[in-house]
């Protein structure tokens, strides 16, 4: 990491003053969407610090996605701003977003490690093309995320969780410090879904901070500091033993929730998304 | 083996053959080249469109400038240029879909190049060349424009190959690297633009678009990554101008369209070869 803040400063003069020290890593204050007179996202304000986990829950066309993509600053708010370490998206190299899987082409010719050197192409500058230094932090990326021995696979032959850790492996090595992952669990088995969880267990340990949509109520409830609560405003943002209670749920999804009481608790068993399905929330 | 040997250096007594040679080898090889790109982001429409869209201004350049062949070839880079921009512009924002007005704007351009064409009294014939190509018509001063931007073609896509793909296979991570997107999508149009006005006299406007598509498909049936894909691709065109040139020869036939039957041909006994392999790759 020091030889990467070193790199940095070698090559961008004025790296240092995108980061404000002191400041959280992100916050979104008033962020408003709206398409064609529809109302994507209203409102949204929250503040998150270097090194949590937050997931994004909500019914389908809650917004979850639009509000990924305007933190990553692919999309552009209509109202409102987003400040990474209190400066505009627009300027970092620290965010690295991980598409829904069915957004990828996965009939594309290239390699796992092909696809996680695209992380480091930031990097290199124009004009410049991998050296060994940068096949190096690829291969220890596919390490840290246990896929080292499928590097020249062709990425069509990877099953749903592979994809997953190839596109984290490609966010290490991108060095990214605030991690956007769209819908990472969807169509995963489980197991599948723990070695995920545990990868993201690894990188908190490295202070990456993580945001990512999901529709699994109860693993945002287990594996998350905080929990945004979201159906196109804001309804809850905090802990999610605060956020999950029977009120806020009820205004998020509304009937599209199964609710089921046992003695004196209200449980939700999970929201009645279709899974894949394209484009969501 | 010496009569095979003279078959294959009779034609080469003419310079003319010699010319027609080279020129379909080099057109070939380029066209296939920035093929991977038409073919892998699915621009085959905007390829085909943008070689008709040429017309108009070939006509209108052989109108007023007498039918000089340099001077018809920077008409055809001008409006080529111009039809790229527009396509491009045309592709982003609008109620229609891109295909539509990718269709409304091709046929237009390809009806006022005919209606401009007619008006010339060796109309037949002049159609005829533009539509259908006149490679064994190219001349030493063709020669060096087709060389000059060839390399030109090829340099680019060699220098921001990392950029190119990035824009290609994930638009998303190449706002997040911060990479001009729309100036590479752009240059990426220009590119082809180029290549199919240097190709042109090789197999004419209509037929532009199998030079583009068919050895890059080709190629993509029968490789895993993406460079290897472009070398096989050019591999594959560089054998079809060779044979379809000597067929045209001794067959009589029209020499641009030989070439583009030999492509196809190559790709359906890969595409066949491919299914009966099932479907592994």
């Amino acid at each position: 990491m020091a030889l990467a803040n070193l790199w940095r400063k070698v090559t961008r003069p004025g790296w240092e003053a995108w980061h404000s020290p002191g400041l959280p890593i992100l916050e979104v204050s008033g962020v408003s969407m709206r398409y064609d007179g529809v109302v994507a996202l209203e409102d949204v304000s929250f503040t998150v610090e270097a090194g949590e986990r937050i997931a994004i829950v909500g019914p389908n066309g809650a917004g979850k996605s639009t509000l990924l993509k305007i933190i990553a600053g692919v999309l552009t708010p209509t109202a409102g701003s987003v400040r990474i370490y209190g400066h505009g998206p627009r300027g970092h190299l620290c965010i690295a977003y991980i598409p829904q899987r069915n957004q990828v082409d996965w009939n594309f010719p290239l390699t796992v490690a092909d696809v996680v050197m695209m992380g480091r192409v930031g990097k290199m500058g124009l004009f410049r093309h991998p050296g060994p230094r940068d096949w190096e932090i690829v291969r220890r990326a596919l390490e840290e995320v246990g896929i080292a021995e499928l590097a020249d696979r062709p990425i069509r032959a990877l099953s749903g969780g592979q994809q997953q850790r190839m596109f984290l492996a490609r966010a290490l090595a991108q060095e990214a410090e605030l991690l956007l992952m769209d819908e990472p669990f969807t169509g995963l088995d489980l197991p599948a879904q723990q070695g995920i969880l545990e990868i993201l267990e690894r990188l908190r340990r490295q202070g990456v901070t993580v945001l990512l949509t999901t529709h699994d109520l109860d693993q945002a409830a287990s594996y998350f500091d905080r929990v945004l609560l979201l159906n196109r405003r804001p309804i809850a943002f905090g802990p999610p033993e605060e956020v999950f209670t029977p009120q806020a749920l009820q205004a998020a999804y509304g009937g599209h929730l199964r609710l089921i009481r046992v003695g004196d608790e209200l449980i939700a068993v999970g929201d009645t998304c279709c899974e894949g399905g394209g484009g969501g929330g | 083996m010496g009569e095979i040997l003279g078959l294959l250096l009779d034609p080469l007594r003419y310079a003319f053959m010699v010319r027609g040679l080279i020129a379909a080898v080099v057109a070939g090889g380029l066209c296939a080249l920035v093929g991977t790109y038409v073919v892998l982001r699915g621009m085959a429409f905007f390829g085909d469109a943008l070689a008709h869209s040429i017309l108009p201004g070939l006509a209108l350049g052989y109108l007023l400038s007498g039918g000089s062949r340099a001077h018809l070839f920077w008409w055809g880079l001008g409006t080529a240029l111009l039809a790229a921009l527009v396509i491009g512009a045309l592709s982003r924002g609008g109620r229609l879909k891109e295909d539509t007005a990718i269709g409304i704007l091709f046929a237009g351009a390809m009806a006022l190049g005919v209606v401009l064409i007619s008006t010339s009294r060796s109309y037949a014939v002049d159609l005829t060349h533009l539509l259908f190509g006149d490679v064994l018509g190219v001349g030493e001063g063709d020669l060096i424009r087709l060389a000059i931007f060839a390399a030109l073609v090829v340099a680019l896509i060699f220098f921001f190959y990392k950029e190119f793909l990035v824009v290609s296979f994930d638009p998303v991570l190449a706002v997040t690297l911060r990479l001009p997107a729309a100036f590479f999508d752009h240059l990426l149009r220009v590119l082809i633009a180029v290549t199919v006005v240097v190709a042109l006299q090789t197999v004419g406007v209509a037929l532009m678009v199998a030079m583009l598509v068919t050895p890059a498909a080709t190629a993509y049936l029968m490789t895993r990554r993406l460079p290897a894909m472009m070398a096989l691709a050019v591999l594959l065109a560089v054998l079809s101008a060779v044979v379809g040139l000597y067929a045209s020869y001794y067959a009589g036939v029209a020499s641009g369209a030989a070439i583009v039957l030999t492509a196809t041909a190559l790709f359906l006994i890969v595409r066949l070869a491919h299914n009966g392999r099932g479907a592994s790759g």
